[in-house]
């Protein structure tokens, strides 16, 4: 009964896999500011965009299935857009009318929405194609090569080592709540009780967590001592980067830098 | 999916690069600011502390309670790690949960990190830590200074967060002012309630089983008076600037168009493509999708190559 | 007159591929105690999950004459009390009454059927004066004694507990064993103390990768030997 179906990393032996984390960290991140640097409405560009993290999906041998389903999961906020459509000024393209609501479709207010949402899921797809090809430990240690300071490096390695043995916690919690919402024979009784005794219920529930959690690290504190722990976070010096890295870092840098330049030149 | 985390966190590519950079630029500092008071207190078992319980924040923000027509009640976790650890760990703690749910769960974008880190780890936990001690002051150290406190805290923090958010989707030309923020602002007035009572059933589970853990969250809030004021200005000036800017969309869009914050309009790029590109079509949008396409099929074939010789190396 | 449990030949995989039951029929009539034993990983928890309807599988599960489908829950988790190895799980509020509460107070009941439900509960598990005290102050024993008044309190017809013993003292062990045999109710128990299965249950059931290896009476399965080795098991 283990959550770590929850950690998206998939072991694949492939060229994006065995990358230096640090490249690929710094590739994505560029690759994700390329895309919001690129104008709304060029739309080659977004086409050259997709197809590059197209060929970074090929690569990793994730399967083009698995990345774009979960880049799926990220779409609901595009909503948060959709009013653009309506108030961006420009030209007509159609209205229609809910009651006494008139709503103007305009094409720049269109093609704003569309870049938006195609910005985001073309940003995500990277981002999907980094933590599912990376292990975690790696990812941390590009955090340090870009400058993260160890004290926080510390504490998200801390979190990630106890992060499934709480989401365990957390799931042991809501089965236990769901085997007791029982419903009694009786006719005409309201089920579940109050909304406000159900968010307390569930307040109740995270009490307990934090408070287990607070213990376990008292524990985690004193196993750490014993190993000769004094405050201090000590960390292995960063291994150098190969002459390869290098030169996947150097390219997938030029290859970004031409899509820009395509995007703001042409 | 056990996990559904509040509608706070902004996805990559809603946030113009302006934005995201003065964003990330405030959440450097803040962040830098913490680890330095923290590291300042020399309590060594907090390393561990901080570890663990962002992990708690994390798994507790898996519990959830049924409102009504199927929707539910989340907690953010903001003014819960602020009460019990002090505004600059929580500041940390949160960092670190929303840093692994973009990191590794795609929860909210790289880009747009600065940003969800700081509506959620730093105004959050400043607007937590402002209410909250008001609140305890007036209490005078009575119980239901704590409860009356953290339902306060943590209502507030969702809602002027909420208001965050609106306003910066706005500023990066996203929605419109008018419809982004009191859109924002109604919907987690709402979800506000709901992290207010979890935080309250959280406080009083705490309260009745450690009551030294709140005791020595107590002593953690010294953050003194910069803090104290740095979370009231943070209120305040979104609790006017939202209002003002919904009620005068145009301006905000006059702002953000002359500073710049949105990004350039697309340029006369359909205009030339077809002429230089495919001089023998003329229909521009055709030509368009043309380049495209062998655009893609350039890459695809290079990766496909370089996977399929891969693939043959390894099986060889 | 129906079977207190019922399972027919019941099949689930978790989401990660790993098959974990692999047709599994169980019947358990009612007021009858059984003892679930069997290795770890062999399917004991994920079968007494499906009792419950928390997880759904592919097969027939019916509980006392209701059969385990998504309309049936509530009825069914209001039938079938269980009790989780770790009582931290199952004690979420503040105090004992609360935490007892919780099911009662769910179904709706009137407060003063509530209270009395609670006082009934606490007092079967004899535990009437700790009302009023915070759970996570007791001991582990006590604890577990709360955990099973918190689905006592839903009068539930069968009674099904997760490695009880665990991490027990032999004296709260000696108390809560006591207890299993005083209560009046139908029980499945999932365990790994094989002292307990021979002093407690008539019948045992072993499971193991998934499948019911063997089911009878407890008496003549200790006598095998062959078979508790074969499946990672001790006699007593």
């Amino acid at each position: 009964m283990h959550i770590h179906f929850l950690d998206p990393y998939h072991h694949r032996i492939s060229l994006v896999h065995s990358l230096d984390a640090r490249v690929k960290f710094v590739l994505t991140i560029a690759f994700i500011l390329t895309t919001a640097l690129t104008p709304h409405a060029a739309w080659p560009v977004y086409i050259l965009l997709f197809a590059t993290i197209l060929a970074a999906t090929l690569l990793s041998e994730l399967g083009i299935g698995f990345v774009l389903g979960r880049a799926a999961l990220a779409f609901p906020f595009v909503l948060a857009a959709l009013p653009v459509i309506f108030t961006l000024p420009g030209p007509a393209l159609t209205s229609f009318s809910i009651g006494d609501w008139t709503l103007t479709v305009s094409q720049s207010g269109l093609e704003r929405f569309i870049s938006v949402a195609l910005k985001s899921w073309i940003s995500v797809q990277a981002a999907i194609v980094l933590a599912s090809s990376t292990p975690f430990p790696d990812l941390m240690m590009a955090m340090r090569a870009v400058g993260v300071p160890r004290l926080l490096v510390a504490i998200f390695g801390l979190m990630w080592r106890y992060l499934f043995v709480l989401a365990d916690e957390a799931l042991r919690l809501l089965r236990a709540r769901a085997a007791r919402s029982g419903q009694a024979d009786q006719p005409g009784l309201k089920n579940g009780g109050s909304v406000t005794w159900r968010a307390r219920i569930a307040g109740g529930m995270a009490g307990n967590l934090f408070l287990r959690g607070f213990e376990r690290s008292d524990r985690i504190y004193m196993a750490m001592v014993a190993r000769g722990y004094d405050g201090e976070v000590r960390v292995a010096p960063l291994p150098p980067l190969h002459a390869g890295s290098w030169l996947a870092l150097g390219s997938g840098l030029a290859v970004l830098a031409i899509l820009l330049g395509l995007a703001y030149w042409l | 999916m056990l996990y559904a985390p509040l509608p706070m966190h902004i996805p990559d590519g809603f946030l113009s690069v302006a934005v995201s950079v003065v964003l990330w630029v405030l959440t450097v500092i803040a962040v830098a600011i913490s680890l330095r008071r923290v590291s300042a207190d020399l309590d060594e078992r907090r390393v561990p502390m901080m570890g663990v319980l962002a992990a708690a924040i994390f798994a507790g923000q898996m519990l959830n309670f049924t409102v009504a027509g199927g929707t539910s009640g989340h907690l953010m976790g903001a003014a819960l790690a602020t009460i019990l650890l002090g505004p600059w760990a929580a500041i940390l703690v949160m960092t670190t949960v929303v840093g692994v749910q973009a990191l590794v769960f795609q929860d909210g974008g790289l880009l747009a990190l600065g940003g969800n880190i700081f509506n959620m780890g730093v105004i959050g936990v400043l607007v937590s830590y402002t209410v909250y001690r008001a609140v305890q002051k007036v209490a005078g150290g009575q119980k239901w200074g704590l409860y009356v406190g953290g339902f306060s805290a943590a209502w507030l923090s969702i809602f002027i967060a909420a208001l965050a958010v609106g306003l910066q989707l706005a500023l990066s030309g996203i929605s419109p002012a008018n419809i982004a923020i009191p859109a924002m602002a109604g919907i987690h007035a709402l979800i506000g309630v709901g992290e207010g009572l979890i935080t309250v059933g959280a406080l009083v589970f705490i309260y009745a089983s450690r009551r030294d853990l709140i005791e020595a969250g107590e002593k953690q809030q010294t953050g003194g008076a910069i803090v104290w004021f740095a979370g009231l200005a943070i209120a305040i000036a979104l609790a006017i600037a939202s209002p003002l800017a919904s009620s005068n969309p145009d301006g905000l869009e006059w702002v953000a168009e002359e500073k710049g914050f949105l990004d350039a309009a697309q340029g006369p790029l359909y205009e030339i493509i077809p002429d230089y590109v495919f001089p023998g079509v003329s229909n521009e949008a055709v030509a368009t999708i043309i380049a495209g396409i062998i655009g893609v099929v350039i890459v695809f074939g290079v990766a496909a190559g370089v996977a399929y010789s891969r693939k043959k190396r390894l099986t060889a | 007159m129906h079977h207190s449990i019922e399972v027919d030949d019941l099949y689930f995989a978790y989401p990660d591929g790993r098959k974990a039951l692999q047709g599994v029929s169980l019947h358990i009539e009612p007021c009858e105690k059984v003892a679930l034993v069997g290795p770890n990983g062999a399917g004991k928890s994920t079968l007494i999950l499906h009792l419950n309807g928390i997880l759904i599988g592919k097969g027939l599960i019916c509980v006392a004459g209701l059969p385990v489908i998504k309309s049936n829950l509530g009825k069914v988790r209001a039938r079938v009390g269980l009790v989780f190895q770790n009582p931290d799980d199952q004690l979420f509020s503040p105090t004992v009454y609360e935490d007892v509460a919780y099911g009662p107070l769910y179904q709706g009941l009137p407060p003063d059927e509530v209270q009395n439900r609670v006082s009934e509960a606490l007092e079967t598990v004899r535990m009437a004066d700790y009302s009023r005290r915070v759970s996570h102050h007791l001991s582990v024993g006590e604890k577990k004694r709360i955990a099973i008044a918190t689905v006592l309190s839903m009068k539930p017809e069968v009674l099904v507990l997760d490695e009880p013993t665990a991490g027990m003292d032999p004296r709260a062990r000696r108390s809560l064993i006591n207890l299993l045999r005083d209560l009046p109710i139908t029980m499945l128990v999932s365990t790994h103390d094989m002292l307990m299965v021979r002093e407690l249950f008539e019948r045992m059931v072993i499971m193991d990768d998934g499948r019911i290896v063997a089911d009878g009476q407890t008496e003549v399965i200790m006598k095998d030997e062959a078979l508790l080795n074969a499946h990672g098991l001790e006699k007593p």
